[in-house]
């Protein structure tokens, strides 16, 4: 059924479209190339429809084979080749699907950017870097596919190359990933140690034997090979993924277009470490305390990022801060063995927050590129398309029961609440009240953007129109899985057979399967159940909350600022990460280069060894060039002197 | 036609007679120098296709090889040959040395001379390589500084005479001690045959002896810390083209000694003294990592960049000791170590020509002078950060694969081995990309910016035909490591059997 040559045409077409607009954009004109690239990723995604299609169907076998021999080194044989089933599949459709509508709405928003081609050309490299991510069958290429992104990102990002903030936050982010991919490598050769292959089939299948193996890393202390495994690879999911304390590069890539705030977020780069954990589930169900560690990363994150979204006033870091709290909850689903629920989970974000970021890029383009939500209010009736497509992704993004957030987050909440890894408890408490904090800084929003008094000013009032059908299309194409993706994917991918043999979980860790026999009957029931649960209320309490402080009264706002002055202080500071990593690491690594430079290379090796030796010679020669008088009597005196030693010599 | 080896010969000297061509003809007609020296140099590398395509990369036996006596009193041959670890090298100086000659085309002072020292150079470096007696090799190695000191002594920066003096005292007094075991071993043995020394017994002392001289040879030339500050100098006052010569292959001369010489020769020794070049080199990709980070002219930062990804290659080369005493995968250590080397050879080469794009129109390489030359030089920008990210170790290109090898394989050493190694991630793209950052990115920052022109239809061809390489190595290295395998594997034969034992 899976044909390797249509596998190859999804990846590789869009490389050839980035390399036709990037190189020869200016021969092919803008519209050359937007119609390259937008056929491109088109193509991709209507051949990885289908496979997902056949995969729903149960039509299709998973398909794995390597296309090229990378190198062989030693023992160690290493492949270019792809790994295509369920999971893949998913994350294939939902990356193709996100980018292709990203592709239409960028030629709405960067209508007017001398960088047209160039974007067009970096899209859709991105969408090739993901997807040589997702379809890798091998931990070489999955690193190729991560730093790729990481690129990619890097390019984008900085895309305005003239903003000293663009190219400060894609140099950040690049750095903050580097490290992240530093304990993913480290990861990746612990592997090969374990198993002697990068194939993640022979290593799935092996995965046991390392049990109770243990590493020396401080000597005296012996840790378990597989949580030494598994931790280090999540270190670079927390990169990608932006979990704390390496999320700090995310808000900041807000600097690049709003398009790119899209892909980055919803469906390329940042699920990249929520799909490589589910990939890797045969070897994270071998560590509890790895589990335990991912689970409590993401509650952290979840919860404490939540919180930051709060008091921001740019309206793409708010969406920014809700994209590290929701990746927080994948990451709590991940670390409860819930690993579908965080694909689930991962698959509903991308197309509610795709939706969301494009919304708010559309309101971007009625106020010319102002972002503040201070100077905006009362959007509704001009812009009734975004208008009503952001109030679905909203829904979608607090889980209203029935919109398709609320499957999602239900049931990563529920299994967190089920499960009794170490720490879960305080992982279901931060979900839980990640709700109320998800619905208070959704809903403030809304409220400050679409609703209350106009407070833009006269010449951007005199402006404000809907957007062009080429933004207004994607915000409705993506408003329509917002809805009904949750309906028709919960029961296959969280309770039928669909990851089966795909995801592994052991069945003493496997709480979506308890909640599916005895929580979950069909969609209908457990959305009406949702309007029972937790969640709703706290949801709702949001609501109200929002709605009586924006609506009835705003001035709340200065008291409450005032009153948790300090709190505000913190958050507003975003916890101080920023300042903190640039005083100790920035500032501290070029402190110690200057050191180390100055000190080391220049004073001691050059100044005292180098040179001294030089000065030395120099010294000498110039002292003992005084005994070189020219004067015979000097000379003959020193061979009178010398034979009378020598004699001496000889006789005692 | 070219079984025997007067295919290394023409290696040799066609670059040698076109350097004599280039004198007399050339004088004073720098067009004729420039197109007589981009034809021997263009010569010089189509000899290189018969040399790959006749190269049988499935024997460890030297190829291409033949000898006549040359100095009989001394049992010295005129000895060449090749085997999987020389070959790539030659093929890496022809192909560097036709970039070099068409990058130095708008050098205006004495044009004949300065290319002709080139072609002279490219003769001694593919000699070294080739050379299988010991004495010619050692000729070829201190021959090879001539040409060098020449090019940065008349053709270099202002402080010219302070580097040339330190890169030829350093570099001589580190191969006159290379000498002195050189000679030990002839009279030891009473030949100068590298094979036979491979074979010959040695007790720890004499190894030890040895092997110290060798490492004060080679680590100079490599270099590693703590002996490399004439290597950020030579570089300031070299011109771009012996810059680039000079990063991207007399470098490797270090490393190529390493493996010819102190690995096989004394390998009992190299195993005593396995860590401690290793921390050596784990100083070098932390500590200069560091201290390139805090470079304030482009061309010491790149130097600086060398040296770091230098330890690379003698980490990997050393790492190979440990491997085989703990079992491990020694072959990728020593893949890696060679891997680094060619792809350095290019990404090096790349980013000096960049530099030497920027310096020929605003005769500066100060990073603070520049900055937004993306905005006046599109091309350029294009190729400098993708050289940079390749500088960094970015998957796909070249850089990465040697990186990669070496991290992986010296794990299974020590966990620390490959946490130092691959710190390298975090400080090769951060003093990259923030050298990037300023000079690159941003506003215009002067007039001088604002009025650059675009790289012109020669300095792309250089450029491109790097980043051709760079990618082609990066995507599939396989044709390399196959070509290296059998001699490889010989290397690790030849390093895994104890010397001492026998005397």
């Amino acid at each position: 059924m899976l044909d390797k040559n249509i596998l190859l045409v999804i990846a590789m077409a869009p490389l050839a479209a980035a390399v036709v607009a990037g190189l020869f954009g200016r021969k092919i004109g803008r519209t050359g190339a937007h119609l390259v690239t937008i056929a491109a990723v088109a193509l991709s995604f209507v051949l990885s429809a289908r496979i997902l299609w056949a995969f729903v169907q149960g039509q299709a076998e998973p398909f794995n084979e390597n296309l090229y021999t990378w190198m062989v080194a030693g023992d160690l044989r290493m492949h270019v080749g792809f790994l295509v089933d369920s999971l893949t599949a998913v994350m294939m459709a939902v990356v193709t699907f996100v980018s292709l509508m990203v592709h239409v709405y960028t030629i709405g928003y960067m209508h007017d950017d001398p960088g047209y081609q160039r974007f067009f050309s970096y899209i859709s490299l991105f969408t090739f870097a993901m997807l040589m991510l997702v379809m890798s069958n091998n931990f070489l290429q999955l690193f190729f596919g991560w730093e790729a992104v990481g690129l990619v990102s890097y390019l984008l990002i900085g895309f305005w190359f003239k903003k000293e903030s663009a190219i400060f936050a894609n140099l950040k982010a690049f750095l903050v990933n580097r490290v992240g991919d530093f304990g993913f490598l480290l990861g990746i050769a612990a592997i090969v140690m374990a198993f002697g292959t990068l194939d993640y089939v022979e290593v799935f299948q092996h995965a046991e034997s390392v049990v109770g193996k243990t590493i020396s890393i401080f000597p005296g202390t012996q840790w378990q090979l597989i949580t030494f495994i598994c931790i280090a690879l999540f270190i670079g999911a927390m990169g990608k993924s932006a979990q704390a304390p390496l999320h700090v590069w995310l808000p900041d890539s807000m600097e690049g277009p709003t398009p790119i705030s899209a892909l980055i977020h919803a469906a390329t780069m940042v699920t990249a470490g929520i799909f490589m954990v589910a990939r890797m589930s045969p070897l994270f169900e071998l560590s509890e305390a790895a589990l335990s560690f991912v689970m409590l990363t993401g509650a952290f994150t979840a919860f404490f990022m939540g919180l930051v979204g709060l008091v921001q006033n740019d309206i793409k870091r708010v969406i920014a801060y809700s994209t590290l709290s929701q990746l927080g909850y994948m990451t709590v689903a991940l670390g409860v063995s819930a690993y579908n629920a965080a694909i689930f989970h991962l698959m509903t974000h991308a197309f509610f927050k795709a939706l969301l970021f494009l919304g708010a890029g559309s309101v971007i383009i009625a106020l010319h590129h102002k972002q503040d939500m201070k100077a905006m209010g009362g959007l509704r009736k001009y812009m009734p398309v975004t208008f009503l497509t952001m109030w679905i992704g909203t829904l979608a993004l607090v889980g209203f029961p029935g919109f398709s957030g609320f499957f999602s987050k239900d049931i990563i909440i529920e299994a967190t609440h089920e499960s009794h890894r170490f720490g879960a408890g305080l992982a279901y408490a931060a979900t839980l009240l990640g709700v109320l904090i998800t619905a208070l800084y959704s809903f403030r929003l809304m409220y400050l953007v679409f609703y209350g008094p106009e407070r833009m000013d006269a010449h951007a009032r005199a402006h404000v129109k809907e957007s062009p059908w080429v933004v207004t299309l994607p915000l409705i194409m993506l408003a329509i899985p917002s809805v009904v993706i949750g309906w028709l994917a919960i029961e296959p991918m969280l309770f039928g057979d669909f990851f089966k043999g795909v995801i592994v979980v052991r069945p003493e860790h496997d709480v979506v399967a308890e909640i599916g026999e005895y929580q979950f009957h069909s969609p209908a029931q457990f959305v009406l159940h949702g309007f029972t649960g937790w969640p709703f209320w706290l949801m709702l309490l949001g609501l109200a909350l929002t709605s009586y402080i924006y609506l009835r009264r705003p001035q709340v706002t200065e008291r409450l600022k005032k009153t948790f002055a300090p709190l505000y202080r913190l958050l507003r500071n975003k916890y101080y990460f920023d300042e903190f990593y640039q005083k100790v690491f920035v500032r501290g690594a070029v402190r110690l280069g200057e050191t180390l430079w100055q000190w080391l290379d220049q004073k001691l090796i050059d100044g005292v060894l180098v040179n001294g030796t030089a000065r030395l010679v120099g010294r000498f020669s110039a002292a003992i060039r005084g005994w070189q008088t020219g004067y015979l009597y000097h000379y003959a005196l020193t061979m009178v002197l010398a034979v009378v030693v020598l004699v001496a010599f000889y006789i005692f | 036609m070219f079984s025997d080896w007067s295919l290394l010969n023409a290696l040799i000297w066609v670059p040698i007679a076109g350097a004599l061509v280039v004198m007399t003809a050339g004088a004073g007609r720098p067009g004729l120098a420039r197109g007589l020296s981009l034809l021997t140099a263009i010569v010089t590398l189509a000899l290189c296709v018969p040399l790959w395509q006749g190269f049988d990369t499935s024997s460890a036996a030297m190829q291409f090889e033949g000898a006549v006596p040359w100095i009989r009193a001394l049992n010295i041959h005129y000895h060449l040959g090749v085997d999987g670890i020389s070959m790539p090298l030659v093929v890496l100086t022809a192909l560097i040395t036709v970039v070099t000659v068409i990058a130095a085309w708008n050098v205006k002072k004495r044009v004949h001379q300065f290319l002709a020292a080139f072609l002279i150079l490219e003769a001694m470096m593919i000699g070294v390589f080739v050379a299988l007696d010991a004495m010619l090799f050692y000729i070829f190695f201190e021959a090879m500084l001539i040409p060098m000191f020449i090019i940065i002594g008349l053709w270099g920066g202002p402080n010219r005479v302070y580097a040339t003096i330190k890169f030829f005292l350093y570099t001589f007094l580190g191969s006159v001690f290379m000498l002195v075991g050189l000679i030990y071993l002839y009279l030891k043995s009473g030949t100068f045959e590298l094979a036979q020394w491979w074979s010959l017994p040695l007790s720890m002392t004499e190894q030890t002896w040895l092997f110290v001289a060798f490492l004060l040879a080679f680590a100079v030339k490599i270099p590693m810390v703590p002996v490399h500050t004439w290597l950020p100098d030579a570089h300031v006052e070299a011109p771009t083209a012996g810059s680039v010569v000079l990063a991207a292959i007399m470098l490797k001369v270090g490393g190529y000694g390493f493996i010819r010489f102190s690995m096989p020769i004394t390998p009992d020794a190299s195993r005593e003294m396995a860590l401690f070049v290793i921390a050596l080199s784990l100083i070098a990709i932390t500590y200069i990592g560091l201290v390139a980070m805090v470079q304030k002219d482009m061309k010491k930062l790149i130097a600086y960049s060398s040296i770091s990804h230098m330890g690379f290659v003698t980490l990997g080369l050393f790492v190979s000791f440990i491997l085989l005493a703990k079992g491990g995968n020694v072959e990728m250590a020593l893949d890696g170590a060679m891997v680094q080397m060619i792809s350095h050879g290019f990404i090096s080469a790349a980013l000096f020509l960049g530099v030497g794009v920027l310096y020929d129109r605003l005769h500066s390489r100060q990073i603070k002078d520049y900055g937004g030359v993306a905005n006046t030089m599109p091309w350029f920008a294009a190729f400098f950060v993708f050289f940079a990210m390749a500088n960094s170790g970015l998957p796909g290109t070249s850089g990465f694969v040697g990186e990669f090898l070496v991290i992986v394989s010296s794990f299974q050493g020590s966990f620390w081995f490959a946490f130092f190694a691959g710190l390298s991630l975090i400080l090769g793209a951060a003093y990259s990309l923030w050298m990037v950052k300023r000079v690159i990115f941003g506003e215009v920052k002067s007039d001088a910016v604002a009025n650059l022109k675009d790289m012109s239809a020669r300095e792309f061809f250089v450029m491109a035909v790097l980043a051709v390489a760079v990618l082609l190595l990066g995507v599939w290295p396989e044709p390399l490591v196959d070509v290296m395998r059998p001699s490889i594997q010989h290397l690790i034969d030849l390093i895994s059997v104890t010397k001492a034992g026998g005397v």
